[in-house]
């Protein structure tokens, strides 16, 4: 049965005509800039190359600079995202489809056909040689887009929340951990001839850090590298737990990790594309959890076969980790993690595939403080906490059961209690007595939400 | 037993998911003409800003019903045969029940002005109005809002979000003037006339005037100035839906008349939510409640009592929650328009910022009796137990910050809302807040 000819209210009405008339300017330099992108790819000559590539950067960030402060700077401060589901742009159209086929196919470039972008790469040189005393490669040219989406798209965002303390500092921390540790940092270790190294990422979701081969090659790099290594174990393996029993997972993905720096920034404008059907959560559980034992298995086999106790298991970890290297590595975290973003929300790869969110989440749900809290009986059931949640979390089925959501995925991004309009869902670490304990307000039923 | 509910509101929803929990082998059958499933009736506006679609204000998905065995029937009821218990639907089949509950909601009420039948004129309550006002509302640079309520806020908000002009006309001296204490009202005022509305306070709507296409085109006020428009949205109040109750024969006054158990006049009949109005309300409280959170206790209630297990209906402390434009409002126990002469009322607001705390206590032995909080989130339970167990207004300042639901990081106000306490009321003392706990974290 349909519900009348309700559907058509949300694509029917075009969006309203109160734009900006700086808006188009501002846009035409973001335009004016991609064009000026692709002169510079396809340009042999390396000074106008070069050039091309600096004016492309300098629109792109302030073209979007200008859009977003006349979007979000300019008008009164408040969570008020009109027409989310009627723009094109976020909600699957046209503009959608067009952005994500082109952040998809920017990956696959990058990945396997990197030789496309060498006119670009080249560009960067001496940018690279200022940073890392060596010439750029197609990893610096990530890194560099990377970080200035992050930090362009991260005062986007600071506008957008600034009326909300606890975004203001979650965003901040995410652009200074990208800026300082995803891109300073490990160019200043390189030109300091040292390994490069991330401070942020750990394994399982750095992976090899973990492995037998970089363990000993970072071993061999004196003390810096001896101290690379601790870091990396006890932060995978001590740190974590300890914050994340304070904390939940969020003091990671939504403070410090890159991917979920981009997710938070970049992203921001698709965080209510993520599928909250039961469906999508059963996918999450057949693919997160897998993809956690598979790493921890190939990671426990590699010191198996350095032991020498096992001979001749470079048989099976040799094409385990090509296939998880190619698969989760490359295809899931790069070409589907952030090119689906303007399809299936900013958090694709964090929900369904990070390995790294799969440990923290186990965590969290079994060892953490941690919990969003339900404010009694006042749950309208109105569905924007759940529009709100880039993880896919239908989080109305407990605000509206008055449960406390304590839920494996949620990266505590604080958007579900930003965007409920009656104060009901609050972000805590409170103590581990009566974490999943509901309101007295409403007598919780006991059928099935998921 | 077969449970035949009339509405899928929140109200016949609660009342069917409380019934199948306590009754596992019922059948249980939804009736209802307006949807096809339960939708939340607040999140409508968020529909017409492009918050949300459809889908995202089903409070459950599709599979839930069958999941649980609660039969949809998505068509009008259009009478009842209380004595052979059926229920009569539209598409010509009937329905035979053991325990039938009415939960048919409301209409929208208008008080019948002169002209009101040109095309752009509105209530706003249901799926259909939205409808209606999404097209009429398209292209139009000009609107009148009339009504001084939560629908009126809501309405010139999503007028407000597609560049459309809104004159707002409120028949009180102030906003919202038979709830909130003056200063509330003022900080609303404000608030509403800093996105643009034009608020006319003291002016009622006198006569509509239409072209020749019969189309609205002006609004004549008492203030006799007349305001040229495109559309046209009445929120002056919803009434109960009484269409089904009288075919029925049920007795009827303003609602459905029910005593304490919610049962109507014929046996097997229930009535809960906006369409029930109780035979003798508790003291202090109104005869016919119309909001979402006594509609979902009132359904729950009442499944207790077809389900075998009579609870008379006690709605306990009073709350209520709503948001006017950015601003959040929140109130837990009684804090009337007018405190009575034994009650005093604290008020603190913010210098800049709007943030309004009050909180009444009796003079005699000054316990709390209610809060109404604006641009701050209060913690329901600790308000709950505060007012329940008659805390002083002495104690309940000093741990305020327990109340405190703000998102983290967010500035506290509680030693400043001390201060202004001792202030205002010099001779009541504050013990020393407690350090440890306040926000039952460490």
């Amino acid at each position: 049965m349909n519900d009348l000819s309700i559907p058509t209210l949300a694509l029917a009405q075009p969006p309203p005509a109160a734009t900006h008339p700086g808006e188009k300017p501002a846009l035409a330099a973001v335009a004016l800039g991609l064009l000026a992108l692709v002169a510079a790819t396809a340009d042999a000559d390396a000074g106008r190359a070069r050039l091309s590539l600096y004016l492309a950067l300098a629109l792109l960030s302030g073209g979007a600079l200008g859009w977003a402060w006349l979007t979000f700077g300019r008008p009164a401060a408040g969570w008020h995202p009109h027409d989310l589901w009627r723009r094109s742009s976020t909600s699957r159209g046209a503009v959608a489809w067009a952005t994500g086929v082109a952040l998809t196919g920017f990956y696959v470039v990058l990945y396997w056909f990197p030789w496309l972008l060498e006119n670009l790469i080249r560009a960067l040189d001496p940018a690279s040689q200022g940073l890392r005393h060596r010439a750029a490669d197609q990893w610096f040219l990530y890194g560099t887009f990377y970080t200035l989406a992050v930090l362009v798209l991260g005062v986007r965002a600071l506008w957008k929340y600034r009326f909300s303390r606890y975004h203001l500092a979650r965003t901040a921390s995410v652009m200074f951990f990208q800026l300082g540790f995803g891109f300073l940092l490990p160019g200043l270790l390189l030109a300091l001839q040292r390994p490069e190294y991330y401070f942020t990422y750990f394994w399982p979701l750095k992976y090899d850090y973990l492995f037998p081969g970089t363990v000993s090659q970072l071993l061999h790099g004196g003390g810096l590298g001896v101290f690379m290594v601790f870091w990396g174990v006890v932060m995978s393996f001590v740190a974590t737990p300890v914050l994340t029993y304070f904390f939940g997972k969020r003091w990671y993905c939504a403070w410090v990790c890159g991917c979920g720096g981009l997710a938070e920034t970049a992203g921001d404008a698709y965080r209510h594309l993520s599928d909250k059907s039961r469906q999508a959560w059963r996918w999450e559980v057949r693919l997160i959890y897998p993809i956690l034992g598979l790493i921890t298995l190939l990671t426990a086999l590699l010191w198996l076969g350095a032991s020498g106790l096992v001979p001749a298991l470079g048989v099976v970890t040799g094409p385990l980790g090509q296939f998880y290297g190619f698969v989760i590595g490359s295809v899931f975290s790069g070409v589907v993690g952030v090119g689906f973003y303007p399809l299936m929300g900013s958090r694709v790869w964090c929900r369904f595939g990070c390995p790294m969110a799969a440990y923290l989440g186990l965590l969290q749900k079994h060892f953490s403080r941690f919990r969003i809290s339900t404010n009694g009986g006042q749950c309208i059931s109105c569905g924007n906490c759940s529009n709100a949640c880039e993880m896919g979390i239908d989080v109305k089925q407990y605000a509206q059961r008055g449960e406390p959501i304590v839920r494996a995925a949620c990266v505590g991004c604080g958007l579900c209690a930003t965007a409920c309009p009656r104060g009901v869902l609050n972000l805590e670490n409170g103590p581990r007595e009566g974490r999943l304990a509901g309101s007295t307000f409403i007598h919780a039923d006991s059928l099935r939400i998921l | 037993m077969h449970l035949v509910i009339i509405g899928n509101g929140i109200t016949g929803v609660t009342a069917a998911i409380t019934a199948r929990r306590l009754a596992p082998d019922a059948r249980i059958t939804l009736v209802a003409a307006e949807s096809a499933h339960h939708y939340s009736r607040p999140a409508l506006m968020y529909l017409y800003l492009g918050h949300l679609r459809y889908a995202d204000v089903k409070p459950y998905e599709d599979w839930f019903w069958a999941e649980n065995r609660l039969e949809l029937v998505h068509a009008e009821a259009t009478g009842v045969d209380t004595a052979a218990r059926t229920v009569q639907l539209a598409t010509g089949q009937a329905l035979t029940y053991d325990n039938l509950l009415l939960a048919t909601g409301s209409v929208v009420r208008t008080a019948g002005w002169p002209g009101q039948q040109p095309s752009g004129v509105q209530g706003f309550y249901g799926l259909p109005d939205l409808e209606k006002m999404s097209q009429a509302t398209q292209g139009i640079r000009q609107a009148v809002v009339v009504g001084g309520g939560l629908i009126g806020v809501e309405l010139a908000e999503m007028l407000h979000s597609r560049g459309i002009g809104v004159t707002w006309l409120v028949r009180e001296p102030r906003y919202w003037q038979s709830v909130l204490p003056p200063e509330e009202s003022a900080l609303l005022e404000a608030h509403i006339r800093s996105h643009g509305i034009e608020l006319r306070l003291s002016t009622e709507l006198r006569e509509i005037l239409g072209d020749e296409q019969g189309r609205v085109r002006a609004v004549v006020t008492t203030t006799d100035q007349e305001l040229p428009t495109e559309w046209v949205g009445l929120a002056t109040g919803v009434q109960p839906n009484l269409a089904l109750a009288r075919a029925a024969g049920l007795e009827t006054d303003l609602g459905i008349l029910v005593n304490e158990l919610l049962e109507t006049s014929a046996p097997g009949a229930y009535a809960a939510g906006d369409c029930a109005q109780h035979r003798q309300p508790a003291p202090g409280e109104v005869a016919v409640e119309q909001l979402w959170y006594t509609g979902r206790m009132q359904g729950e209630t009442v499944a207790h009592t077809i389900c075998g297990q009579p609870t008379p209906y006690r709605r306990g402390q009073w709350f209520n929650s709503a948001k006017f434009f950015n601003l959040e409002y929140q109130t837990y126990g009684r804090v009337p328009a007018q405190p009575a002469a034994d009650t005093a009322s604290f008020c603190w607001q913010h210098p800049t910022r709007p943030h309004l705390l009050r909180i009444n206590f009796r003079r005699a032995d000054h316990v709390v009796t209610g809060v109404n909080a604006l641009g701050l989130r209060q913690r329901q339970d600790v308000w709950e137990r505060w007012l329940g167990e008659q805390t002083p207004i002495g104690v309940v300042l000093a741990q305020l910050a327990a109340a405190n639901f703000d998102a983290e990081f967010s500035r506290q106000h509680e030693p400043a809302i001390r201060r202004e306490f001792a202030r205002q009321f010099p001779d009541i003392a504050v013990p020393k807040p407690r350090r440890k706990g306040l926000f039952g974290a460490w």
